[in-house]
């Protein structure tokens, strides 16, 4: 039953679709565990993400999928009786050992499952990053915001009305501003939590193309309760279930290849529980 | 097919009931609402009758004279105005950086417990009770003596938690997603203080000062012992002067001047009123302003 995650690297078939021979390490995570006072969230994690890979997260609700993505950006700081052991490297430092917490959060984008428009305007909403990082120039905004909300496949629906309070656009734009906006912090690693929750299925397969764009420059932590989008959109996938990390490998191997625990492929085929 | 139709949107006994219900509860709560703005409309009009005939010009610009049966409330009411402004000045940035600190940044612990409960405690208080503790800390142990400084102080304790409280719930209503958001971008707690968690709080905020404006303006005990007085002819010209002030011209006039003409403590109930309705009508229509701008 004890399922022992160990760093594996996917010989050859990662590497082909990155074009790189030697993958070069954007996270690596030894040994995480994560506990909400007796709570075990998370226990016993070691992994290593790629960099420009999409990295997928599979795994039922409670698996300790949220947790993880917490633990990455040091947002248990700012999360009353989480407690994370473990390392957690990013590009190399040691981001338990860091004092900086800001300087890490600023390099990661993360979107959440239900779209989060702050208050304020579509343009402020993109420019905010850009602001806090102390960019106070019009001209450079405007370039700013224009190009994350491009890329962001939204410009075109809201380029009239960058005046529109963000927190009243559709489901499906307030999503796509949020990627925007964490695009706008030109992020090293973009963590997505379960984007499509409250996004209908044509904005979902929109934020999916972007997403394949953006593997060119950026990594991706792809969190989500869609296998198939797993299957679509991941590299390698891991399988979180019950605070543990079961299973991890090239994504296609849990569907159709060898995979070291049953319940993965129980999970991946739908036949859980 | 058509009788299936008419069966189903006919009222069944349970329908029939829960409309009646509701009616009677829509009734209920109109009742109360009506209880409750009849004391004001009461209050208002009683003023207005019988007070209206003494208001002029020259009632508020002259100090009252003949042992206070005629003449004006100038002294009163500039000593009010005196009184609400510095009271303000001292208890608003005081109360609303508390209310960020006990909302924003302290932890659910003891300590946070306690202060919150302290705080509830304060505004349970009598009223009497802080004019004997600003006698005793600020007239005599600090030594401001009876002055505007010293009244004013006493105030600025009593009404704080009305500013805390105010804050604190209003800026808990703003989402912690929004919150998290930011922090999530790297921002610190003061940088999403200040551009995602104030901006939309800021109405709230201004009711709470628009409620403590009221009650400063009219509270009497707190100040009767600590810098307002019976009756002095002479503007204060500054926070270490006396004062007189409309609330305790408005008990004297009506129980401690024997022969004064029926109609003056309506009078200056009725400036008393005014006062605190012009100090307020400038925050509601900033409020208002506000509230049109953005909401989520």
């Amino acid at each position: 039953m004890v399922s022992q995650s160990t760093i594996e690297r996917p010989a050859g078939v990662a590497d082909a679709k990155t074009g790189r021979t030697e993958p070069r390490i954007k996270l690596a995570v030894k040994d995480l565990s994560i506990r909400y006072g007796k709570v075990v969230a998370l226990h016993g994690v070691n992994l290593e993400i790629h960099e420009h890979e999409i990295f997928g997260i599979i795994g039922p609700a409670n698996a300790g999928k949220t947790s993880f993505l917490k633990a990455i950006n040091r947002m248990d700081v700012f999360t009353p009786g989480m407690r994370v052991s473990g390392d957690i490297d990013f590009n190399g430092r040691d981001t338990r050992r860091l004092n900086n917490v800001y300087a890490l959060r600023s390099r990661i984008g993360v979107v959440f499952p239900l779209p989060v428009g702050l208050p304020m305007t579509v343009y402020d909403n993109v420019a905010l990053s850009p602001r806090l990082r102390g960019i106070k120039s019009k001209a450079e905004l405007d370039v700013i915001v224009q190009r994350c909300l491009t890329r962001a496949a939204l410009w075109d629906e809201v380029k009239d009305r960058l005046n529109a309070l963000g927190s009243l656009l559709s489901g499906g734009q307030q999503q796509r501003l949020t990627i925007a906006r964490a695009l706008s912090q030109e992020p090293d690693l973009l963590m997505l939590d379960e984007f499509s929750i409250a996004v209908d299925p044509v904005t979902t397969m929109r934020i999916e193309d972007v997403l394949k764009e953006l593997r060119q420059e950026v990594t991706i932590i792809l969190v989500t309760n869609l296998v198939q989008q797993a299957r679509r959109l991941a590299d390698r996938t891991a399988f979180f279930l019950d605070s543990e990390c079961v299973e991890i490998g090239v994504t296609e191997d849990l569907f159709t290849g060898e995979v070291k625990d049953q319940r993965t492929r129980d999970y991946v085929e739908g036949r859980f529980g | 097919m058509t009788t299936a139709n008419t069966a189903m949107f006919q009222a069944s006994r349970l329908n029939q009931r829960n409309e009646k219900v509701q009616v009677l509860y829509r009734i209920l709560f109109g009742i109360m609402t009506l209880m409750l703005i009849t004391p004001v409309l009461l209050i208002l009009g009683t003023l207005v009758v019988k007070g209206g005939g003494v208001i002029s010009w020259e009632f508020l610009f002259t100090p009252p004279t003949d042992g206070m049966r005629t003449g004006g409330v100038l002294p009163a009411l500039i000593g009010t105005i005196w009184l609400v402004m510095t009271a303000l000045l001292l208890s608003v940035p005081i109360g609303i950086f508390a209310a960020i600190y006990l909302s924003e940044y302290a932890g659910d612990n003891w300590f946070t417990r306690t202060i919150n409960l302290a705080i509830i405690n304060l505004a349970g208080v009598p009223s009497i009770v802080h004019a004997l503790f600003g006698l005793g800390a600020f007239v005599l142990f600090f030594g401001f003596g009876t002055s505007i400084l010293a009244a004013s102080l006493t105030l600025a304790v009593m009404t704080m938690p009305v500013v805390i409280v105010a804050t604190r719930e209003s800026l808990q209503a703003v989402p912690q997603a929004f919150r998290e958001a930011c922090w999530n971008m790297g921002a610190t707690r003061w940088q999403t203080i200040r551009r995602v968690v104030l901006p939309n709080s800021v109405t709230g905020i201004l009711t709470g000062v628009i409620l403590e404006v009221s009650r400063t303006a009219g509270e009497t005990a707190p100040i009767m012992f600590t810098g307002a007085v019976f009756f002095t002819p002479f503007l204060p010209q500054s926070v270490f002067d006396q004062t007189m002030a409309l609330s305790l011209h408005l008990f004297v006039a009506a129980t401690q001047v024997p022969g004064i003409a029926e109609d003056v403590p309506y009078g200056i109930a009725l400036v008393l009123i005014g006062l605190v309705l012009t100090m307020n009508s400038a925050s509601i229509a900033f409020r208002m302003w506000l509230r049109g701008k953005k909401k989520w």
